[in-house]
């Protein structure tokens, strides 16, 4: 890109808690401006590498700077350039939501009618100014994730951690919440953000990194990801393991995924032309399909052609 | 522009800015106060407890079980210094639950990633646990006197009351603090709160020691709730104190002397993983 170094670099980084090994030497770079996902399932290492880069954890091994600061030489310099959102919203249960922003701009040392005007000014970016008269313990899932995004930008930071800012959130709080990165994104800011949900990653992301047991095992834009996997995948469904079998002689194998009721056949499909090809061969070799789908990729199909196997962690689907 | 992360813990290396500190620091912890104040006036159940809790305690003490109480004065006379403890006390053991609080969700994390010294979200707890705890200490005095506690202390008899017992508080806060940041959840914090609640009742507060078995009489003797009370007892209604002044303030002073340490110790790791 420019001269101007990358806003997060970070090459090997190892951290482990007792005898668990969460990352095995971690690489990471982001562009200034750029917005990076880091796609993987649950216990991959997505939330350890970003306290590290945040300075909440040391690292065992490993070089990090962030806005060209060392994470572990000089944490203040870093969290003086960075906004983190986690996935537990670390807001006060107790104060109202426009007390939670003035104390951390008052903490941020912006002065008291400064820290007021900011919390005022978020509120309304994220469409909060009704509760933020209310206590944070009132608040729905979505609305937590949001007070947290706008306390992480009081300082007006170049760079942001956003750790699973959609977990747990239903459909329409998720949309929102997008938005709200969006327009962040526009802006001009850094973002690095964690997911499990290759959708998020597709939808936010101008980089995806997926990392799986604590390494990167695959890194590129969306669009690269998704030739790997195709844009959407064809569920098939057979009465039996025999027409199965057959399908599988028909199509080509090379794609296809098995499923575990020995009747369903899963694969990389490019559009309905492809839809259309498979189901007229499979119909002129005399296989009768009883049942099909037509699926978004999820990160279990990511990780299947990544790795060639199904992921034993169930809680990496999509919603 | 990159360096080997070597083994040096965080901590150990953050706040070397230009920044004038002391100035951020005292500006830092008001508004941290301010947080722990907001959080006594908004939770309810901590303020019924620090507040009622004694009230009640004093009203029984004086009007239900006090006819039948024996300790050669009027009873009320006697029992209010252990009510002022009692309620010091267990007002200061809520404080645990706080600190857990903190710790065990996310909002410890949000304090790490600003620009203050971590040790102050400690400080605001402590500072707002003198605060409300003094504040319901001044109530249970006077209610007692309405009630028609006649101390007989000089002003300057007062003024020491009130310095150990603020000294108290601060002790009890700070093992609170401890066992704060000992506690995995705030349902085990809120059960250290009890533990503090029953230490005043195996002591001199409500009767005098030596009509307890000897078991209890020597622990409740020794324990340092006692001297602390006979202190009070002895500077508000002239009752002999003997060497209890400066056993209360040795015991408060060697607690905080291992308590605050620990306490930073666990703090930081706590904040490390």
């Amino acid at each position: 890109m420019t001269e101007s170094p990358p806003a997060i670099e970070a090459s090997g980084l190892r951290k482990s808690f007792g005898k668990t090994e969460v990352l095995k030497g971690v690489d990471l770079v982001v562009e200034r401006g750029a917005v990076l996902a880091l796609l993987g399932p649950n216990g991959a290492g997505k939330t350890t590498a970003v306290r590290i880069l945040s300075t909440l954890l040391p690292a065992d091994g490993g070089v990090a700077t962030v806005g060209g600061h060392d994470v572990s030489r000089a944490p203040n310099e870093v969290r003086s350039v960075v906004g983190i959102a986690g996935q537990y919203a670390t807001v006060d249960e107790i104060l109202t939501g426009h007390e939670n922003l003035v104390m951390i701009g008052r903490l941020y040392h912006l002065g008291k009618s400064a820290a007021r005007q900011r919390a005022d000014e978020l509120l309304e970016q994220f469409d909060l100014v009704e509760a933020g008269k209310r206590p944070v313990k009132t608040y729905s899932g979505g609305m937590r994730r949001r007070l947290d995004l706008a306390a992480s930008l009081i300082a007006k930071p170049p760079i942001i951690f956003l750790d699973e800012p959609t977990t747990g959130l239903d459909p329409r709080s998720r949309q929102s919440m997008w938005n709200v990165i969006r327009e962040l994104v526009e802006s001009g800011i850094t973002l690095l953000l964690t997911t499990q949900y290759l959708e998020e990653a597709d939808q936010l992301a101008d980089r995806v990194a997926v990392i799986d047991h604590g390494r990167i095992i695959a890194e590129g834009t969306p669009a690269d990801l998704k030739s790997t996997i195709g844009n959407e995948r064809l569920e098939l469904e057979f009465a039996g393991s025999a027409e199965l079998t057959a399908a599988a002689g028909v199509i080509g194998v090379d794609t296809i995924r098995r499923h575990e009721p020995d009747t369903k056949l899963s694969l990389a499909v490019d559009g309905p032309d492809d839809v259309r090809q498979i189901l007229t061969a499979l119909d002129a070799a005399g296989v009768k399909v009883a049942d099909l789908a037509l699926l978004k990729p999820t990160l279990d199909d990511v990780f299947f052609s990544l790795t060639g196997t199904i992921q034993d962690d169930a809680e990496g689907n999509a919603a | 522009m990159t360096a080997i992360i070597d083994q040096a813990p965080a901590h150990k290396i953050r706040r070397h800015n230009p920044r004038p500190r002391l100035r951020w620091a005292v500006s830092d912890a008001l508004v941290l106060v301010g947080r722990g104040m907001r959080h006594t006036i908004r939770n309810l159940d901590a303020l019924f407890m620090s507040v009622f809790l004694p009230i009640m305690l004093l009203v029984l003490f004086v009007y239900v079980f006090g006819g039948a109480i024996e300790v050669g004065t009027e009873y009320i006379n006697y029992v209010v210094p252990g009510i002022i403890l009692l309620c010091a006390g267990f007002g200061a053991a809520v404080t645990a639950v706080n600190v857990t609080n903190d710790m065990a969700t996310g909002v410890i994390d949000r304090f790490r990633t600003l620009p203050i010294a971590n040790w102050i979200v400690v400080f605001g707890h402590v500072v707002a646990s003198m605060a409300r705890n003094l504040f319901a200490t001044g109530l249970v005095i006077s209610l007692a006197l309405v009630m028609g506690f006649r101390p007989t202390g000089s002003v300057l008899d007062w003024l020491g009351a009130v310095g150990v017992i603020a000294l108290f508080i601060l002790t009890m806060t700070w093992v609170s603090v401890m066992f704060g940041l000992i506690a995995k959840s705030p349902d085990a914090a809120s059960g250290f709160t009890f533990f503090i609640l029953f230490l005043p009742y195996v002591s001199s507060a409500f009767v005098p020691t030596d009509t307890m078995p000897s078991v209890l009489h020597g622990f409740a003797e020794h324990q340092p709730i006692t001297p602390i009370i006979e202190t009070v007892r002895g500077l508000l209604m002239g009752t002999p104190i003997g060497n209890n002044a400066w056993l209360a303030v040795a015991w408060c002073v060697g607690i905080l002397v291992i308590v605050v340490p620990v306490s930073g110790q666990l703090f930081r790791r706590r904040t490390s993983r």
